[in-house]
């Protein structure tokens, strides 16, 4: 879950220096043209170009590996899906596909500062200024998700453990019932903090 | 900073006062405020920045009133919160400090100058970029105090700050507020926190009840708890 946070790794490559906005483009442009992508060796040579990427952003194999774990759980049936009813070429491509394009959205993740991330969807969003879209709330509202994961994590945890301690229980509204209440008292209290900070002055 | 209650009440609805009919002109550089749970010293900490209104009277800071300028209050006066969890609203720490310093006319670099040297002074200057959520609950405290203090306050209000935090860490905040230049409300449980302040004000049942140097407003709140309601 904490996919979106603390996964920046500070460097000072090229993948690094490259402005954000110009990475999720690029990301964007990634995912359109994967649909053109029919042969198992159009595969191959973009997986390699990966490879050359994450080594330029010196970024260790173990991280890397480490992110794509929570995919396997779809890749892998996929894979076995497809070379079932397909053609096992047919489960390259596909699997390939998604594979490279998670590879490449974790590359920009790992190279790029969240708020760096944030600045260049502000940026886009600006027009929408036009239809009564505050941009920089935008990014606000961007932030503040961000920062309130690991917060709600916390509180999950914490609303397991009374649970435990009263005995264990598989009641899921025992479960959601606090874990909204808490989030909702957060969020009166987050609130509190941006207006004493001045957000609405 | 002369800070001034009057005749302010603040209510829920028509029978219950949070606060009620406080008349009060403050103007030591440390003033405490004790109370038992409920007691309303909590909203009377969050009236001097007009996170909450009056629903009669007028609280004033510096002659402003809190509900009309509520504006220039808050760039007077600093606010910080029990959870620092709460407090902190941007992912990592340089940021969060920068937040305070939106729409000020400052350039970047000078931005950037202030996020630095302020958490030079917490101890935090390693944590330039680390996620907020990975700091310990003491250095998260000290995170939303950096994030105060980068503004400048003339004026910090703390509403429990170390509630939620151990004897070393509370003992770090209390040394930290001491050597602050800045006038300073606290709102506390830990009554070793305010002994040696200017004042110390004993709220109960929305009242100011007791309003004397801290040894005489300690002694009388130890006895109002221990008498029966």
């Amino acid at each position: 879950m904490s996919a979106a946070i603390g996964l920046y790794r500070p460097g000072t490559s090229l993948l690094h220096r490259a402005p954000a906005g110009l990475k999720l483009a690029a990301l964007v442009a990634a995912g359109v043209a994967s649909l053109a992508v029919r042969a198992p060796w159009e595969v191959a040579a973009v997986l390699v170009g990966l490879a050359l990427g994450y080594a330029l952003a010196r970024i260790p194999v173990a991280v890397a590996a480490r992110l794509l774990r929570p995919v396997l759980f779809l890749l892998v049936p996929l894979a076995v899906f497809h070379a079932i009813v397909t053609t096992w070429q047919h489960a390259v491509v596909v699997v390939g596909v998604i594979l490279a394009l998670v590879l490449l959205a974790n590359l920009v993740t790992l190279t790029t500062r969240s708020s760096d991330l944030i600045d260049a969807v502000v940026w886009v969003v600006r027009p929408l200024r036009r239809v009564g879209v505050d941009p920089e709330r935008v990014g606000l509202l961007m932030h503040l998700g961000i920062r309130s994961v690991p917060v709600v994590i916390e509180l999950a945890e914490r609303v397991r453990d009374a649970q435990r301690a009263r005995g264990l229980t598989t009641s899921v509204r025992a479960f959601a019932v606090p874990l909204l209440v808490g989030a909702l008292r957060h969020a009166d209290a987050l609130g509190d903090a941006l207006a004493a900070r001045g957000l609405d002055d | 900073m002369l800070i001034e209650f009057d005749g302010v009440s603040h209510a829920y609805d028509e029978y219950r006062f949070a606060v009620r009919d406080v008349t009060v002109t403050l103007t030591e550089r440390r003033i405490g405020l004790i109370g038992a749970n409920g007691s309303g010293k909590s909203t009377m900490a969050r009236m001097l920045n007009g996170l909450v209104l009056p629903t009669s009277g007028r609280v004033t800071v510096d002659g402003l009133d809190t509900a009309r300028s509520g504006k220039e209050v808050r760039r007077k006066v600093g606010f910080c919160f029990t959870d620092p969890d709460a407090q902190i609203v941007m992912p990592t720490v340089a940021e969060d400090v920068a937040f305070g310093l939106r729409r000020r006319g400052l350039s970047k670099a000078e931005i950037r100058a202030r996020v630095e040297a302020i958490l030079a002074r917490h101890g935090l200057a390693g944590h330039h970029d680390h996620p907020a959520h990975l700091l310990s609950g003491g250095q998260k405290q000290l995170l939303a105090l950096a994030s105060v203090l980068v503004t400048e306050p003339d004026l910090l209000v703390m509403d429990e700050p170390t509630t939620l935090l151990d004897l070393r860490n509370a003992r770090m905040i209390a040394d930290l507020v001491a050597n602050l230049d800045q006038q300073v409300v606290m709102v506390t449980h830990h009554l070793d926190l305010v002994r040696d302040f200017d004042r110390v004000l004993v709220v109960d049942g929305g009242r100011v009840v007791f309003d004397a140097p801290p040894a005489e407003a300690i002694d009388h709140y130890l006895q109002l708890m221990a008498s029966p309601r």
